[in-house]
């Protein structure tokens, strides 16, 4: 019987340097994957390797071999003796290698718990492994369970609910500020990479104007041909608060570059339209007193890091609800694997037969009343004999070792012919 | 008759637990069970104020319990019309107990009708109170957004995003609804007014009489009219606007109850006990 062996390491396990060295390119693992593939000792294998993980997932009849020889491949192949990785090297069998590939895929066990790239990746491996055919009956249902049990966790909790990053957490603000960003015009003062990632989601979400305001002004151009805006100068933001609905502010200055008296102004000006400052800069671009003003709202980086604290926090509880459903999947993963065994499977053939006779000879003697009871034992051992011929050389092709080389194969494929799971 | 009074005010309090229950628990089909048991409420509630007209022969409205259902009935109704407009899904949570508690003191009051009045029947006076119930329920409407835009406005500066920061929609979506309640609740009030004057000067002969009543409706109508008129021409919106309608809705309550109570004047049999 084959069996399920996962070994792997990730961020907890592991320190980014070693998860450097041992990461696989997608042709790497396709190699990688064919030298899986001549090893006598692994029967399935596929490879999932992201930044912050690798997983080397197996089939094998023989547990402690296929591990040895994973790892000797993966030394030879990463040109890394052993002996560097293998204190970081986890090892899963049976149910706990399910329950942890099921809490990979949910994301469960990511460093970010909820983040939602995690699935692709999965997906993406098990496609390479099929496409290289080095998986089988038993890897192949389970990645679908996998996928199915990573979507239930997704659409039934809210563990991708809340935004963690500092750019999605000011757009989660926005929206509960503006409702949508149709036409929303953005001012980004300064540069830096979370600033330009939150006016790229805001112009995924579209936005209207955006307009860039750099002390260097050809800075200021470029930028804002990248975000197909309009550079302004420095000295133009006190005018431009008029127009624009929110602000992101990342800049070197010591001094506010928004004072509250410059936002005081402007207010009757937008008839009282609401403006969101967003400061992702230290020390703070944007006076916070302009909170205070009226439909003025100001958020800088602390808070921003608040609201994720506080969507880390909800997320770790919604994972909770996240383990329970993956130990259903489990529960439902280890029956399916159960029956994959031979009694269970001839048990299973054999009492469907019998059902099936049964109702049938129930039909037929209804309508033959004239029948002596002995007749009707006849033919009865009749159709049990029948039974028994039939099922007599496909019972003999399960139980011989013979066809041990996929042994699980043929159990699938009898168990989905007469509809035995169900 | 009583039976029916019972069942309107079983489904309206059905409702009102959908809604808290959606308020708690975040599922979208709470809130839409809670729609639709308030919806079947307001029918039986129609089927019972219906019945009352055709059994007395005149509008329903001449004691409180009557006028007080005919209130829960507006208020319903009025809120279906918004929450289809709108799909602003929380505003049941305010809606759905207003009008439990409406029907629920209307139905502890005596409702044995006063002798039959024939001014009742006055096609004037059923316009008038009509209007101005569907204005006051479009208040009681705006007056609840307000009071949900101030602590959606309170969790997003304080930056203390507790409870209410997820389950409340944005801001801007709560002040258009605000606005919109106010627009239409302002329209039915000025209709109100109106057919009133109408209705007086056929049955008094004069469009005003200085009745606590009137002053007090024109108070309103002017405060409204202010607030739109804010709007209209400096934005006044969001914190403002709110306060605004919370304050205009606690002075329609005065004039709807205190006036009636405390003062004297010709509106007084409708409230009678």
């Amino acid at each position: 019987m084959l069996e399920i062996v996962l070994l792997g390491l990730n961020h907890k396990t592991a320190p980014v340097g070693l998860r450097e060295c041992l990461a696989f390119s997608p042709d790497e693992t396709s190699t990688v994957l064919r030298a899986f593939q001549e090893s006598p000792v692994i029967r399935e294998a596929v490879l999932v390797s992201t930044c912050n993980r690798v997983e080397i997932l197996m089939a094998t009849e023989d547990k402690a071999n296929a591990v040895r020889t994973a790892k000797m491949f993966l030394s030879e192949f990463k040109k890394l003796p052993a002996s560097e990785f293998e204190k970081s090297l986890y090892i899963h069998k049976g149910d706990d290698a399910v329950r942890h590939m099921f809490r990979v895929a949910s994301s469960l066990d990511s460093m970010v718990v909820g983040e939602p790239q995690i699935l692709g990746q999965i997906k993406e491996a098990y496609k390479m492994a099929t496409l290289k055919k080095t998986s089988g009956v038993i890897l192949n249902k389970l990645f679908h369970r996998t996928f199915f049990v990573a979507k239930r966790v997704r659409s039934e909790t809210g563990i991708g609910d809340h935004a963690v990053s500092v750019s999605y957490a000011a757009i989660e603000l926005g929206r509960k500020i503006f409702g949508a960003f149709e036409g929303k015009n953005v001012l980004l003062i300064g540069a830096g990479e979370m600033a330009e990632l939150a006016v790229e989601h805001l112009i995924r979400n579209k936005a209207g104007d955006i307009l860039v305001a750099n002390r260097t002004f050809e800075n200021g151009v470029k930028l804002a041909k990248r975000f197909k805006g309009e550079a302004i100068r420095f000295e133009e933001i006190a005018d431009s608060l008029q127009h624009v609905d929110i602000v992101i502010s990342s800049t070197g200055s010591t001094d506010y570059v928004v004072t509250r008296e410059q936002v005081r102004a402007i207010i009757r000006r937008r008839r009282n339209r609401p403006i969101f400052f967003i400061d992702i800069a230290v020390p703070r671009d944007i006076d916070p007193e302009i909170n205070r003003l009226t439909n003025s709202y100001v958020y800088d980086i602390d808070d921003l890091k608040g609201v994720i604290d506080e969507s880390i926090e909800n997320r770790k509880k919604e994972a909770i609800k996240g383990e329970r459903i993956v130990d259903e999947a489990v529960i439902g993963f280890r029956q399916w694997y159960d029956n994959l065994n031979v009694i269970p499977t001839i048990v299973a053939l054999r009492n469907k037969m019998d059902g099936i006779a049964k109702t049938e000879i129930k039909k037929t003697l209804h309508s033959l009343k004239h029948l002596s009871e002995e007749d009707r034992q006849a033919i009865a051992r009749m159709t049990n004999a029948m039974i028994n011929k039939i099922l007599h050389d496909p019972m003999q092709l399960l139980k011989s070792n013979g066809y041990h080389q996929n042994k699980s194969g043929y159990l699938d494929i009898t168990r989905k012919l007469f509809k035995l799971d169900e | 008759m009583e039976i029916l009074i019972v069942i309107t005010i079983f489904f309206y309090m059905l409702s009102t637990a959908g809604y808290v229950a959606y308020l708690f628990l975040q599922k979208n089909y709470l809130q839409k069970i809670g729609v639709y048991l308030i919806f079947v409420a307001f029918l039986c509630h129609t089927v019972s104020i219906g019945y009352g007209f055709v059994q007395s022969g005149h509008f329903p409205i001449n004691n409180l319990h009557q006028t007080l259902s005919m209130a829960g009935w507006t208020i319903a109704g009025v809120f279906l019309i918004f929450h289809y407009r709108f799909h602003l899904k929380i505003l049941g949570i305010f809606a759905a107990p207003l009008v439990t508690l409406v029907m629920v003191i209307a139905s502890r009051l005596p409702s044995a009708p006063h002798q039959a009045d024939s001014v009742l029947n006055n096609i004037w006076l059923v316009a008038h109170v009509i209007t101005i119930f569907m204005g006051e329920a479009s208040f009681a409407l705006a007056c609840g957004v307000g009071f949900l835009y101030l602590v959606q406005e309170h969790t997003i500066k304080s930056k203390n995003h507790g409870f209410f920061f997820k389950r409340l929609p944005s801001l801007d979506l709560l002040d258009t609804t605000g606005y919109a309640c106010i627009v239409a609740g302002f329209t039915m009030l000025t209709l109100g007014l109106i057919t009133g004057f109408i209705y007086a000067k056929s049955v008094w002969g004069r469009f005003w009489s200085w009745d606590p009543k009137e002053v007090w409706s024109g108070i309103t109508w002017l405060l409204y009219a202010a607030l739109l008129h804010q709007r209209l021409t400096v934005g006044w919106r969001g914190r403002r606007a709110a306060i605004m309608a919370i304050i205009g809705f606690a002075v329609i309550l005065f004039t709807f109850f205190g006036v009636n109570f405390l003062l004297q004047g010709h509106h007084g049999e409708f409230t009678r006990l």
